[in-house]
């Protein structure tokens, strides 16, 4: 095989070849298989099946030699966050939890890959139950970042995010409940987008705190993200909170102009806590911007600070709600041994045992720290003053957004306050990782789109992250935004030197 | 506000989650800081301020009422961790 043919691949590029008939699926995927088996050691993966990664492979390319017709990303390697139900497939979610569990069902997105005719190349590393920013929280060891491997790759779609930066496949998929996708995308230098709430089914998505959860895509460029979400959009019936809008074709309108290029900085997103390094390469890229003929003005998002808190209450609510189905009777781990061990619990109902201590087995410390978070909130008597409270304080956060964005088009700023930080850095201290998603948290919080793209490196040659934000459904715009900063540099070209 | 170990351990049992008196330390101490931290949301003026429990707020989807194809017998049960043929097997729950 070609030994150039991964180098700098991107899934637009394989495309073109496979579709000249340069090379086959198979050789692309053998080429990935190689390289996984070399760098096991970053840990991106955690269920990687070899031969039925090479089946689907033999069989686009019987298919694609007949003529027949095939997908949009047929023969393409896609690696797939393990948050996502794959029928038959282990799906853990990072946790000892779901050690065993193989849905019996594909989540929509898997289905639309499927029909796509991609490759679903392994499962990837994850924080457990998708709660945390560094990856750390896997019950399966942390993923190493590929730029340093003594530094996270971000969290938590973190091995879905080394996975592309590493050149271990040339797309993904993550899913963002607070920046998930964002922040690692920015940490390892690459491209990930979180869509608008709704734009993208979320069936068959292990549900983590429902009104914030979005898959979304991890790419090196703009052309593959445009291409991947075009695969992975659209209305599903199976998930309520789906929207019926058309999807816009991403890859055809990528190259134009936007029809305005009014860019808002927010001076919220400039605040203590922001690497000087950070906050030099976000700059430069206004520059860019301004040079390229954008307005910039600064706007403001006075209630963004309250970001951090009003998450910390809504996704552990809605998680602790969303998680009381561990419960060790229908699937997922059950513990052997529920007789009473700690003072009070003899007073407790064999079955309430059984499900304390399934879950106390099951669960990391992170998870169980957002349950019991989220339970509290819940909680008669504490639910007006933390749940009701942090939706309203949401309410104030959505409305900052939509008086922002009837001056400007998008609004700018760092995608994570720091650089990669280094393994077990965080992990004592909550509150601090937290802070960790501190610019991506309210978009998710108001349901609207939001991109990072690589920005800069560091002086130790680190990535850098730039965080583009558009109005709900406006993904065609952001990604033509951030088309018109891609164009100008040569940022997202840059790989880590890794064998 | 602040958390006594036992308002802690009275929220294990609500979350379905057994903690050992160390973790119950642990957790009363963390959970107090994360409980001081997101104190700030009382700062805002909510008054008149609709809670916002969706981003992008949706009205309810009906469809309509018939039956559609449902997961077979086997493929539920296949991820128990207890079964017989045809049911998941738990602890008694009647004495």
């Amino acid at each position: 095989m070609n030994a150039d043919l991964l180098k700098d691949a991107t899934a637009t590029s394989l495309l073109a070849k496979l579709e000249a008939g340069e090379v086959t699926s198979e050789e692309v995927v053998r080429g990935y298989l190689d390289r996984a088996d070399a760098l096991k050691r970053l840990n991106v993966f955690v269920h990687l099946d070899p031969e039925a990664v090479l089946a689907q492979a033999k069989a686009v390319d019987v298919d694609r030699k007949a003529g027949r017709p095939v997908g949009a990303l047929a023969g393409v390697p896609v690696a797939i966050k393990d948050v996502l139900c794959v029928n038959g497939e282990p799906t853990t979610c990072g946790s000892r939890m779901l050690k065993n569990f193989r849905p019996p069902y594909d989540a929509t997105v898997i289905a639309k890959l499927k029909k796509a005719g991609a490759i679903l190349f392994g499962k990837t590393n994850m924080d457990e139950f998708a709660m945390g920013s560094s990856t750390e929280n896997s019950a399966y060891g942390p993923t190493l970042n590929p730029w340093d491997e003594e530094r996270i790759p971000g969290g938590s779609s973190g091995g879905s995010a080394a996975a592309v930066a590493a050149d271990l496949a040339p797309l993904s998929l993550g899913s963002d409940t607070g920046g998930s996708i964002r922040q690692p995308a920015a940490v390892c230098g690459i491209v990930g987008l979180k869509p608008t709430y709704g734009r993208v089914s979320r069936y068959g998505l292990i549900a983590f705190a429902s009104s914030l959860d979005q898959i979304g895509p991890f790419t090196h460029d703009l052309a593959d993200a445009a291409l991947l979400m075009k695969v992975i959009s659209g209305h599903d019936d199976r998930d309520a909170t789906s929207v019926d809008d058309a999807v816009p074709d991403y890859s055809a309108t990528l190259d134009e102009k936007p029809k305005s290029l009014r860019i808002g900085v927010a001076r919220e997103f400039f605040g203590e806590g922001l690497d000087p390094e950070v906050e030099a390469a976000v700059r430069e890229a206004i520059r860019v911007y301004e040079k390229a003929g954008a307005t910039i003005q600064e706007v403001s998002l006075p209630n963004s600070k309250y970001g951090v808190p009003a998450y910390y209450i809504v996704a552990p609510a809605e998680c602790s709600s969303n998680l009381s189905r561990y419960d060790g009777t229908i699937f997922g781990h059950r513990a052997e041994d529920w007789s009473p061990k700690y003072p009070g619990e003899e007073e407790l109902h064999p079955l309430v045992r059984m499900m304390m201590a399934s879950r106390a087995e099951g669960f990391g410390a992170e998870v169980k720290r957002r349950i019991m978070l989220g339970t509290f909130a819940l909680s008669a008597g504490y639910a007006d003053q933390y749940y009701n409270q942090a939706l309203k304080v949401r309410r104030l956060i959505r409305n900052d957004f939509d008086a922002a964005f009837k001056d400007v088009d998008v609004i700018l700023g760092p995608t994570s306050p720091s650089a990669a930080f280094k393994l077990g850095e965080r992990t004592a201290n909550p509150l601090a990782m937290y802070l960790s998603d501190i610019y991506t948290i309210t978009a998710n919080l108001a349901g609207i789109p939001g991109l990072s793209i690589p920005c800069g490196l560091t002086k130790s040659g680190l990535p850098i992250g730039l965080q583009l934000l558009a109005p709900a459904f406006a993904e065609e715009n952001l990604l033509r935004t951030a088309r018109v900063f891609e164009r100008e540099t040569d940022w997202h070209q840059k790989r880590p030197t890794i064998g | 506000m602040s958390l006594s170990t036992q308002d802690v351990a009275k929220v294990a049992v609500l979350a379905r989650l057994r903690l050992s008196p160390q973790e119950l330390e642990t957790f009363t101490g963390q959970l107090n800081a994360i409980v001081d931290y997101v104190a700030q949301l009382q700062e805002p003026d909510t008054n008149g301020v609709e809670p916002l429990a969706h981003g992008v707020e949706v009205r309810n989807v009906f469809r309509d009422d018939v039956r559609g194809e449902a997961l077979p017998r086997e493929a539920a049960l296949t991820n128990a961790p207890k079964r017989n043929k045809e049911s998941f097997l738990v602890p008694a729950v009647l004495d």
